[in-house]
């Protein structure tokens, strides 16, 4: 079986290490932060200005000077620090936030990465994402294996606009944990019941088994 | 009282609009942003404006109210989803739109504001945010030369400021505020609450007076939230 949402979102926090400094993406990867290993202390970085990011506030806690980058009302934590947009920024493009957790559209076997655009459709723009992924050590890509019409998105090459080149380490789908290596796209681990095969047929990129 | 302090929006931008100029505009999303000044600089009509903002508002705040009106030539911008009238006027090829990547868009407000024409990054190598612009390798990696950016205009929102110009910014409404603030001919601040020197600790001032040209207390903010997302317990 493949794994579920929550499923993918669990294993992702598993690359998780304690004190790392962590910067996730709008959508799915917001969720990783719902399944952090007890007792590992993971700080989470908001680009727009804040570390140090707690959940979702009650109706009471509401503070409209308190946002994430994906402009949803949040709260702090006691560790909480506020800081502007540059500086927030160079602690991304410094190299200083340990991993970044993102969508992703396609991903290419030489680690390019499309995730902001695609031709003939409203350009929303690419916010943070490319600063993220030039700046941040290591990016995980955590995304389903393939589109909703069933098309590849791990690919030999990205066809859509890229948002970094050559950027992504690890992508983690519904039907396992992979890794940008020689040769293409290594197998790290499979979800319960998924074979090599099944993965070769739904990808288009060379996959390499250990 | 103070040379810098101004009654409201309408009198602290009083003089400093003209057709064509450009401004840098703080907030993220909706936080933050100087909800006054947007509204004062509508009422003004001034018309073909550049716009640097992270985001373009919504249709009915934020600077959606300025492209309502037909006063924006073109954003740079990070963002801009959200909004139907810019995807509107965009299309129709009625609005330009330069889209920089957030954090190259703080870094050129941070770099224009302390007199640095251009810096190198690594943000956007081998994307189309590349093309045109030069690029040079240092120790064996690629980097992209990106402008400093300065504006004739920057309007700036602040939780408390004193009559010298200190400004002291709030949770996560300082964002782009601050670099932009220094990168503006004029800087232009509107805070919730205007205090005397010496009410602020000046170990905790987020912006110091010398970038503040103009403040002025604002009445009644809004504060809109765009997405007000809450948890059960």
């Amino acid at each position: 079986m493949a794994w579920t949402r929550d499923e993918m979102c669990a294993r992702a926090a598993l690359e998780l290490e304690d004190g790392f400094y962590v910067n996730l993406g709008i959508g799915m990867p917001t969720k990783v932060a719902n399944f952090i290993p007890d007792g590992m202390d993971v700080n989470f970085q908001s680009e727009n200005g804040m570390l140090g990011m707690g959940p979702f506030p009650t109706d009471n806690e509401v503070d409209p000077d308190l946002i994430n980058a994906g402009k949803q009302t949040i709260t702090e934590t006691p560790k909480s620090v506020y800081f502007d947009s540059a500086q927030s920024f160079a602690m991304i493009r410094g190299g200083h936030i340990n991993m970044s957790i993102l969508g992703a559209l396609q991903v290419a076997e030489n680690g390019d990465l499309a995730n902001w655009m695609i031709p003939g459709k409203m350009v929303k723009g690419m916010g943070g994402a490319m600063d993220l992924v030039a700046g941040v050590k290591r990016v995980v890509i955590l995304m389903d294996h393939n589109a909703k019409d069933g098309t590849a998105k791990l690919l030999k090459e990205c066809n859509l606009p890229l948002t970094g080149a050559g950027v992504v380490d690890d992508i983690i789908t519904e039907l396992g944990v992979f890794r940008i290596g020689e040769g293409g796209v290594h197998i790290q681990e499979l979800a319960p019941g998924v074979t090599v095969d099944e993965v070769r047929a739904k990808s288009e990129a060379t996959i390499v088994t250990q | 009282m103070s040379k810098k302090v101004y009654s409201d929006a309408k009198s602290a931008l009083d003089g400093v609009l003209f057709d064509g100029m450009t401004i840098l505009a703080g907030g993220f999303g909706l936080c933050g942003i100087p909800e006054h000044m947007i509204l004062a600089i509508r009422d003004s009509g001034v018309k073909d404006l550049t716009i640097a903002s992270n985001n373009a508002g919504v249709d009915d705040f934020g600077l959606g109210l300025l492209l309502q009106t037909r006063q924006v030539k073109k954003m740079i911008s990070s963002y801009v989803g959200e909004n139907k009238t810019f995807e509107a006027q965009f299309l129709a090829g009625e609005l330009e739109l330069e889209f920089n990547p957030q954090g190259t868009l703080a870094e050129r407000c941070r770099a224009g504001g302390a007199g640095i024409p251009a810096f190198y990054t690594k943000t956007g190598v081998g994307t189309l945010i590349a093309e045109g612009k030069e690029t040079k390798e240092f120790d064996g990696v690629t980097y992209l030369m990106e402008r400093g950016l300065t504006g004739d205009l920057a309007i700036v929102k602040a939780w408390k400021g004193d009559t010298a110009g200190n400004v002291v910014f709030r949770k996560t409404a300082r964002n782009f505020n601050a670099p932009m603030a220094t990168a503006g001919k004029i800087c232009v601040v509107e805070v919730e609450e205007l205090v005397e020197p010496g009410q602020l600790d000046p170990d905790g001032i987020h912006l110091p007076s010398i970038y503040t040209h103009r403040i002025f207390e604002g009445k009644d903010f809004e504060k809109r939230i765009e997405f007000r997302t809450v948890s059960d317990g």
